[in-house]
């Protein structure tokens, strides 16, 4: 067990933590930050997903010695900043149904986006294939995607 | 004092009085507002005053309407994403005339089993009659203290308007006077003329969506408590094993795990594995507990189970008579005169149920009552083996239902609440059972796997004169079934098809096996919606003819007189299929070719279904060497009156993909007794880029409105598969579907 002092949300948070601990498991248990979610543990489902120095990654493949000295934005985090377009967006789209695949689907939209201000389906489909929905959402996540690329370069 | 129980069963038998309603509500004296409570699945109870807290569940629902003139409508069903916390109140505030943007929904801890697509089709009335209850009772108010006749008053946005005089007040400032005002007779009570609708048929936002945008939605998964430690099981992988001996001393060095301890399985309904606990400070503690674990099986009496043994009992199975008949009428499928003959074998998997959210489930046990954090779809149940396994009266727990991250049916299960309150039974603060993905993968209860060989006749004219199914499954009612009461019986086949035939036999071979199975969405529907769908269409190319108009002309025969069984319901309207088979051919573009892409096959196939609703569907899919895409779904459907089309929608649709995902690519198989796959690595589900595009027509109605959730399910399937037909003439029927397909 070890200090870490990370950077959440612009925030700066201190968790006593064994190296290897996924910083999902510091969000959720340590922090509290419970709209990062746990859904396969294995990087296959991107329930998980935070952005770290802006980049999408799946929390639970993400240990906290990996993210020191990075800057960690979680769903919480994300309406403080530009990107809650795609927050609200998904709002419009009246995206989710059950609900807890999303912060992880509009974490990685949002990195999409961040990156890719007008993204084609192709460019969608490549950058949300990791994250499942079994709700099935697609047709609206993808029209959310999209309403929020207009917002942000209107 | 009553115990709780009494007071449900005198809920059940008779009404409970307005009288016990006003001392209840004179002991609770709830804030001034105006309560009407009523039970959504029985008759429907008046009051004025009581509350949750006052009086341990009269009804399964109430409504407040407060003294600053919001309302709130305490829920008894769980919201699991198909927008029953949306469509409920909106029936409510249409025949009260809220003002919608006052509307809220509080959760109750009394919450009624969730499912069968049941919620808006049988709440329909109840809550739309509370409603009505409301605006009679506030005009009356109203009238009274103006002074005018109630005739003159109407009712908008949670306001009485007095039109020759231009007067109006809000319902909040006329509750004072509502309290002291008898309440209409639900029963009797006006209901508006659907065509006077303002809320009811138009697309709603969904009241739950925000906070499920911004991380602020708290799951089962999400509950945090002071003190609170986690817990994960280690479970014998063989169903029916159970740990032989076990080493914790690897185990309790991990940092922050506190306790390891066996708990044993349980046996008829709540179906626990039993197993080795590791409770620690942090679910990642606690996983990394159960990993140092050193436990030896005992595999049990199943390990010899396997996918193969299974298939090998069932494809015996259908060469040998059923053990179950449906009887029938006239001849044998055999001895009927038939111009052609037409014979086949489907075959399903055991599916998961994967919800996105793993099982979990959070208790807090002390001096003998226990408060439970549940997502749950059966909170009421929930209670009561809670209850059982505590060894305490029912009314000493408190379970409150969260929401949850899929249901789909698993959550309907009472293995993880029986395993909560085992393992609360040692742990002195609040505790959460953590399920890993791979835990909820292994042990989950499957949707059963089974062969059907399916028998048709058709006349020289291209009817259908005969028509045989003989399912051999791994049943849920062996599952379900109290232990020394199991036989088989038809409970699984599907309805009889809506198409005219004069002989229709059904029979049905249990499959004995040690996997745990019970309601996936849509139970049965998901195997037979294949079988009756796809069989069609195998007859249609039989007779020659094309499917979409096979099915039309025979839709339109006359009807063959026969005794409806008792189970059967209603006749369904075929006028009504009739029209959604006519424009989902029409909007699909049904007949005309499809635009060719090199190099590929491209097809359309065609289903309709009278289960849950009237739909049809139009499947256009595009196989490239072994490769299925769905590009289209055209369906059409006729559910009656849409509550919230914008809910509807989302399920629909939801449901037509959760289908294809099943059908292409989920299954579960089992080697020396365990489930093989652990995780969505090996349990592929549908991702972004294999979703279709959908297009979905809903027709007109305010005839009473069918529930959505289950109603594509057993559609999409034999659209598709038909589908791949089309393209190629390869019918496939085993699934999941693969070109490369063999028996």
């Amino acid at each position: 067990m070890a200090h870490f002092t990370l950077d959440v949300n612009g925030r700066k948070r201190t968790v006593e933590a064994d190296d290897a601990m996924p910083l999902l498991w510091a969000l959720r248990d340590l922090l509290q930050l419970t709209g990062t979610k746990y859904g396969c543990g294995i990087g296959m489902c991107g329930a998980c997903t935070v952005h770290l120095d802006g980049t999408a990654v799946r929390s639970c493949q993400t240990t906290v010695a990996d993210a020191r000295g990075k800057k960690v934005t979680t769903i919480e985090g994300l309406a403080d900043g530009p990107l809650r377009v795609v927050q609200n967006a998904w709002i419009a789209a009246q995206v989710p149904q059950c609900g807890y695949c999303q912060s992880g689907q509009i974490m990685s939209a949002a990195a999409l986006l961040a990156k890719k201000p007008n993204p084609t389906d192709a460019e969608i489909d490549d950058a949300m294939t990791g994250n499942i929905c079994r709700c099935a959402t697609y047709f609206r996540i993808r029209k959310a995607i999209h309403t929020a690329a207009q917002e942000m370069s209107a | 004092m009553k115990t709780e129980e009494e007071q449900v069963g005198a809920t059940a038998r008779v009404k409970i009085s307005r009288r016990t309603f006003l001392s209840a509500s004179a002991v609770a004296a709830a804030g001034g507002a105006l309560v009407i409570g009523f039970s959504l699945r029985r008759h429907v109870h008046l009051g004025a005053g009581p509350s949750a807290e006052a009086v341990e569940n009269p009804f399964d629902a109430w409504v407040h309407i407060k003294p600053d003139g919001s309302a709130e409508l305490v829920l008894a069903r769980s919201e699991m994403g198909q927008g029953v916390y949306t469509s409920l109140p909106m029936l409510l505030a249409e025949e009260a005339d809220l003002d919608w943007s006052r509307v809220s929904i509080v959760q109750s801890d009394f919450s009624r089993g969730t499912g069968g697509s049941g919620s808006v089709r049988s709440n329909y009335l109840p809550l739309r009659r509370a409603g009505a209850a409301v605006r009679v009772t506030m005009i009356a108010a109203a009238a009274r203290a103006w002074g005018v006749p109630e005739t003159e008053c109407t009712t908008s946005k949670g306001e009485v308007l007095h039109g020759r005089s231009g007067r109006r007040i809000n319902y909040g400032e006329l509750v004072p006077a509502a309290r002291a005002l008898p309440l209409p007779d639900l029963k009797t009570v006006k209901l508006k003329d659907p065509a006077q609708f303002t809320l009811i048929g138009k697309a709603t936002q969904h009241l739950d969506i925000p906070d499920k945008c911004t991380g602020a939605a708290r799951f089962g998964l999400d509950v945090r408590l002071p003190g609170m430690v986690h817990a994960v099981v280690a479970r014998c992988p063989t169903f029916g094993g159970n740990p032989a001996k076990f080493d914790a001393t690897k185990a309790l060095a991990v940092p922050g795990v506190l306790q390891v301890f066996e708990i044993p399985a349980t046996g008829y309904r709540t179906y626990t594995a039993g197993g080795v606990v590791v409770v620690a400070t942090s679910t990642w503690a606690a996983m990394q507990g159960r990993k140092a674990l050193e436990i030896t099986w005992n595999r049990g009496l199943h390990s010899g189970e396997s996918t193969d043994t299974l298939r090998a009992a069932m494809k015996q199975a259908l060469e040998t008579a059923p053990a179950w008949t449906s009887g029938g009428e006239g001849l044998d499928l055999e001895n009927v005169q038939a111009a052609k003959r037409v014979e086949c074998v489907y075959e399903f998997p055991f599916l998961a149920h994967a919800c996105m959210e793993p099982m979990n489930i959070t208790a807090h046990l002390r001096e003998g009552k226990c408060e439970v954090w549940a997502p749950t779809q059966t909170a009421d149940a929930t209670r009561s083996v809670i209850a059982k396994e505590l060894e305490v009266a029912k009314s000493s727990v408190t379970v409150h239902t969260t929401l949850m991250g899929g249901g789909f049916g698993r959550r309907y299960q009472y293995d993880f609440p029986a395993e909560v309150a085992e393992i609360a039974k040692h742990v002195d603060r609040p505790v959460q059972l953590v399920w890993t993905r791979e835990d909820d993968m292994t042990h989950d209860f499957y949707r059963p796997a089974g062969m059907r060989r399916m028998r048709g006749a058709l006349d020289a004219q291209g009817n259908i004169v005969a028509w045989a199914d003989h399912l051999a499954d791994v049943p849920l009612n062996y599952q379900w079934a109290d232990p020394d009461k199991r036989k088989p019986d038809g409970s699984e086949m599907a309805p009889r098809p809506v198409y005219p035939i004069a002989q229709v036999r059904t029979g049905f071979t249990p499959i004995e096996s040690a996997v745990p199975r019970a309601w996936w969405r849509s139970v049965e529907n998901s195997f037979n919606g294949v079988a009756v769908e796809c069989f069609v269409d195998e007859l249609a190319h039989a007779a020659g003819e094309d499917p979409y108009r096979f099915r039309r002309r025979l839709l339109e025969l006359p009807e063959i007189p026969r005794q409806r069984g008792k189970d059967e319901g209603p006749a369904p309207d075929l006028k009504r299929l009739i029209a959604v088979l006519d424009l989902a051919a029409e909007k699909a573009g049904w007949g005309k070719p499809l635009a060719p892409r090199p190099g590929t096959q491209r097809g359309r196939g065609i289903a309709c279904t009278t289960s849950y609703a009237y739909l049809a569907q139009v499947a256009e899919v595009t196989v490239e060497h072994d490769t299925i895409r769905v590009d289209r779904l055209v369906t059409a459907i006729d559910c009656g009156q849409v509550v919230n089309p914008n809910g509807a929608r989302s399920q629909l649709e939801g449901g037509m993909l959760f289908t294809l995902s099943s059908i292409l690519k989920e299954a579960i198989t089992i080697r020396d007794g365990a489930v093989e796959q652990q995780n969505f690595d090996d349990y592929s589900v549908l991702r972004m880029p294999e979703a279709p595009a959908v297009e979905t027509l809903f027709v007109e109605s305010h005839e009473a409105p069918h529930g959505l959730g289950e109603a594509a399910i057993g559609l999409t399937g034999p659209a598709v598969a038909n589908a791949i037909f089309a393209a190629t003439g390869k019918r496939l029927r085993r699934m999941p579907f693969r070109m490369d397909e063999t028996a």
